[in-house]
């Protein structure tokens, strides 16, 4: 009985909100064709393909691609360097925009606070082209405002873009200034819920800003943070093709090969889908199995999880 | 209620103040160095005279983008790809966000958990190489645009909009006048969400116009490029054969690139530069909501 009136209350329903489909339908679309059918199609990475048989006839390999990959001098290497890359920039980058969030904070007159945030936004919209080509010819041995300054103070020139040691640190601190601005915006929104009644009896009591910012603020916006630490974990082994690509060059491979490029690289130049496929599904793995246990390890310590 | 600030608040302010100063001038600085060396001679900029001005104005640079002619197919088509990107984007986002937020939409949890769950687990690019190829979009504008064309996150915020936005009881009082779903979302909920569409088109636009990753692998006719696959070739790959060449020809070419560089980055990232403050407004109203409830 329970069961025909829910069925009953499901059809009603349905049928009241049929006009919504003509939303839906378009997108639902969308993602079986270009989301669902690669997840579909991922199966190549399990198949010896080959253009003459076709994508259904290659014969199914098992894990040999992976095999091929783990045995590979060339698996230590980009794994290490995606994860060197990400570790940095979890370090040095993550806290920048939680800071510059809690400054802005502090400001009284909307309007400098306004000013302050169109002028940290800005970098975001400038294009990972762009941000190279600046990187480039800011960092130039002969031409670049760096080395001039340097060759002013009497040094000598440096190669900064042919330079592995330096790699990493300009990729990092380049994003962190593309990105700062912008990735504060989070923690800005989040500031805007703490109450302002707790501030009020702080003050009473006498506690001074700082005080306030690490008493009040901080823990606040701890489940935002969180939060966006158990998003970054995720993508632990994932470095961006752009921008990792764009600063490679024959001088920093051995830093700079991560597995974005590499899978670009052995797959879409070389033409190894199956091996290449084999390795992108290896990252998204790691990450996935990455981001359940952080956020189950966060969901028993904070209390703060995704699901 | 007034408060008597302390001197240790003080000094603190004025700390938060001149470190937002520094902030600010270290994100503005490099963006302002391009557009006065854009007007600058090469010279001048070696000898370490530009700084807060141009010296040695000269508009050489400019003059040789206006003449390239790959700089120019570059332009128009990005402006097509990401004109017909953004609107295709649009069209197709803020309508199923609606819908998606209708509590009394049955399956729409559902339609939702299918489309997230792509967030976390996806194909990979090589697969979808193969999905584009098979339905015979390579080298055409579909590949470029079709693909990325609706964006998870901007779903997500969007459908937080609409649930944190409209209404409840607007919808009853439009329903109770013989409005039906169609009608109250374009005659109501639409008008209501200029904030949203405004941060919707700045966002997917901003992506679209900077991407070089899908035009390069989707794309093999030159003339289809857009303009940041033709300044890769202008502001990187130069550089790196400079790099590899010998010394004694390496200063002349230099200058060559170094004129053409500075005034590529500017008129690259124009378009989006002047587009963004106007929309910024919008971003407490239109994502803020939506970063606090996703």
């Amino acid at each position: 009985m329970e069961k025909i009136r829910r069925r009953e209350k499901f059809k009603k329903e349905f049928l009241n909100t049929k006009s919504l489909y003509f939303f839906v339908i378009p997108g639902l679309i969308y993602y079986l064709i270009f989301k669902y059918w690669p997840i579909y199609g991922s199966q190549i990475a399990f198949r010896d393909y080959s253009p003459y048989l076709g994508f259904i006839k290659s014969p199914w390999v098992g894990l040999a691609n992976f095999r091929r990959f783990f045995e590979s001098p060339d698996f230590w290497l980009i794994l290490k360097n995606t994860l060197w890359i990400n570790m940095v920039n979890l370090i040095l980058g993550f806290p920048f925009p939680i800071i510059l969030a809690l400054l802005l904070n502090q400001l009284k007159n909307r309007h400098f606070k306004k000013f302050v945030q169109t002028v940290t936004y800005a970098p975001y919209f400038i294009s990972t082209v762009v941000l190279v080509g600046m990187l480039y010819t800011m960092l130039s041995p002969y031409s670049g405002v760096v080395n001039t300054i340097i060759k002013l103070l009497g040094g000598q020139p440096i190669h900064f873009m042919g330079k592995p040691r330096a790699y990493v640190m300009i990729y990092v601190l380049s994003g962190i200034w593309q990105t700062c601005g912008w990735s504060a915006i989070v923690y800005i929104a989040a500031l805007t819920s703490v109450s302002p009644d707790l501030h009020e009896s702080a003050i009473v009591d006498g506690a001074n800003r700082l005080q306030r910012i690490l008493h009040i603020d901080i823990p606040g916006i701890m489940p935002t943070i969180i939060t966006m630490l158990i998003l970054t974990a995720g993508q632990l082994i994932t470095v961006g093709f752009e921008k990792a690509y764009l600063m490679q060059n024959s001088m920093n491979m051995g830093v700079s090969e991560v597995i974005s490029t590499y899978t670009y690289k052995r797959g879409l130049v070389d033409g190894d889908f199956s091996y290449a496929s084999a390795v992108e599904m290896f990252q998204s793995a790691i990450n996935f199995l990455i981001l359940l246990a952080v956020n189950k390890i966060s969901k028993r310590i904070s209390d703060t999880s995704l699901w | 209620m007034k408060i008597k600030t302390s001197r240790d608040d003080r000094v603190f302010g004025v700390i938060t103040v001149f470190t937002l100063i520094i902030v600010m001038i270290l994100a503005i600085y490099p963006l302002f160095f391009s557009l006065i060396a854009s007007f600058s001679s090469p010279q001048a900029i070696y000898q370490g005279k530009v700084i807060l001005w141009p010296a040695d104005i000269t508009f050489g640079g400019y003059k040789k983008i206006f003449a390239d002619k790959t700089i120019w197919t570059g332009y128009l088509n990005g402006i097509l790809y990401t004109a017909t990107g953004t609107l295709l984007n649009v069209i197709f986002t803020v309508p199923m966000a609606y819908a998606l937020s209708r509590k009394e939409f049955p399956l729409g949890g559902v339609y939702m958990k299918i489309m997230v769950f792509t967030m976390y687990f996806y194909g990979g690019i090589i697969p979808l190489y193969f999905v584009v190829r098979q339905l015979h979009m390579l080298d055409s504008i579909w590949a470029v645009v079709l693909p990325t064309m609706i964006s998870t996150y901007n779903l997500i915020i969007a459908r937080s909009y609409f649930l944190g936005n409209i209404p409840e009881e607007l919808k009853e009082a439009a329903f109770l006048d013989g409005c039906g779903y169609l009608g109250f979302f374009f005659k109501i909920a639409l008008p209501l969400s200029k904030s949203l569409i405004a941060v919707m088109v700045l966002f997917y636009a901003a992506k679209q116009w900077n991407s070089y990753f899908e035009p390069m692998i989707y794309l093999n006719t030159e003339s289809k490029f857009p303009l940041q696959l033709v300044l890769r070739t202008i502001l990187i790959d130069s550089q790196n054969a400079l790099a590899n060449s010998d010394a004694s020809t390496v200063a002349d070419k230099q200058q060559l690139v170094d004129l053409l560089k500075y005034g590529c980055v500017v008129v690259s990232s124009i378009p989006m530069l002047i587009f963004y403050p106007f929309v910024q407004k919008h971003f407490v109203k239109g994502m803020m909501v939506g970063a606090v409830k996703g």
